[in-house]
């Protein structure tokens, strides 16, 4: 770390970027990032880089080869666990972040105890099925708890049609809705990307107390 | 007459909201369902009645991320 900027010069450096009211907010905040592929890494990344106080990436997988064109890991990452190569990214970024990972597949049976400790949860899936489980499960053993979800970011249709919304109280949707990797010939960067950055914002926003889209 | 994603659906008689959904040619592993505002847990979808007037609303997960 010798000649790295200190914690605490990092830390001011973001205040006066932010503020330091957002920045004590956001230093208090504890989110889960689930599914570490194209949407979670990018999201997970925007947060460190704001400096989010508790990042808890899950994900139970390792990097392969056919994520590289939209994950944000490197040749040299393949074969890791995607929560040991991001979590090296992120402290790579900034070193005195806190981050915790789960190896860890998510089920009905472990969502209540994995995310007891989170104040606002991101599902960042690629399988339907897990996507609507993680919601469903939340939601089921955390009403007041938070979750942004994506549906719909495949291929290289209009960036526009990317939206988020207020589904329910608590639960908060980006993408098109419409557009799976199944019709659209797989996911692209930055498509994924734009998507991945909506639900990244719209964390920013909750954390920030805006609760509207 | 019950509102389905912004849709009119005419119910002829109250129905369990797992057996609309299927009706209506959702994949139950794919969907959150909200019922009158409140996101319904897939648990009790088989017992939850809908009625003349509630108004659903189903959001289907696409794959990709």
């Amino acid at each position: 770390m010798n000649g790295y900027p200190t914690k605490a010069e990092v830390y001011e450096e973001l205040c006066r970027r932010h503020t330091r009211e957002i920045q004590e907010r956001l230093g208090k905040a504890k989110v889960a990032v689930v599914g570490l592929g194209g949407l979670g890494s990018t999201i997970a990344i925007a947060l460190a880089r704001v400096w989010v106080g508790r990042l808890h990436i899950i994900d139970f997988d390792c990097v392969d080869l056919s994520n590289l064109n939209r994950q944000q890991y490197r040749m040299m990452d393949i074969g890791r666990y995607k929560t040991e190569a991001l979590r090296e990214q992120i402290l790579s970024i900034n070193p005195y972040l806190d981050v915790l990972i789960d190896t860890i597949k998510v089920n009905e049976r472990n969502v209540e105890k994995l995310f007891f400790d989170d104040d606002i949860i991101c599902e960042a899936f690629d399988n339907p099925e897990a996507k609507a489980m993680l919601v469903n499960s939340f939601l089921e053993h955390y009403p007041n708890k938070k979750i942004v979800a994506a549906s719909g970011m495949a291929g290289y249709g209009s960036s526009n049609t990317i939206h988020t919304r207020k589904v329910a109280k608590n639960f908060y949707l980006c993408g098109d809705e419409k557009t799976g990797m199944e019709q659209a010939n797989g996911l692209m960067a930055p498509r994924v990307g734009i998507c991945a950055a909506h639900e990244a914002n719209m964390i920013v926003r909750l954390i920030l107390g805006e609760v509207e889209v | 007459m019950i509102q389905l994603n912004g849709k009119e659906v005419e119910l002829e008689k109250p129905i369990t909201l797992d057996k609309l959904v299927m009706q209506q040619g959702y994949v139950i592993t794919q969907i959150a369902v909200e019922k009158n505002g409140e996101i319904i847990p897939k648990s009790t979808c088989g017992e939850e009645v809908v009625r003349d007037g509630d108004v659903i609303e189903v959001v289907t997960f696409v794959g990709g991320g």
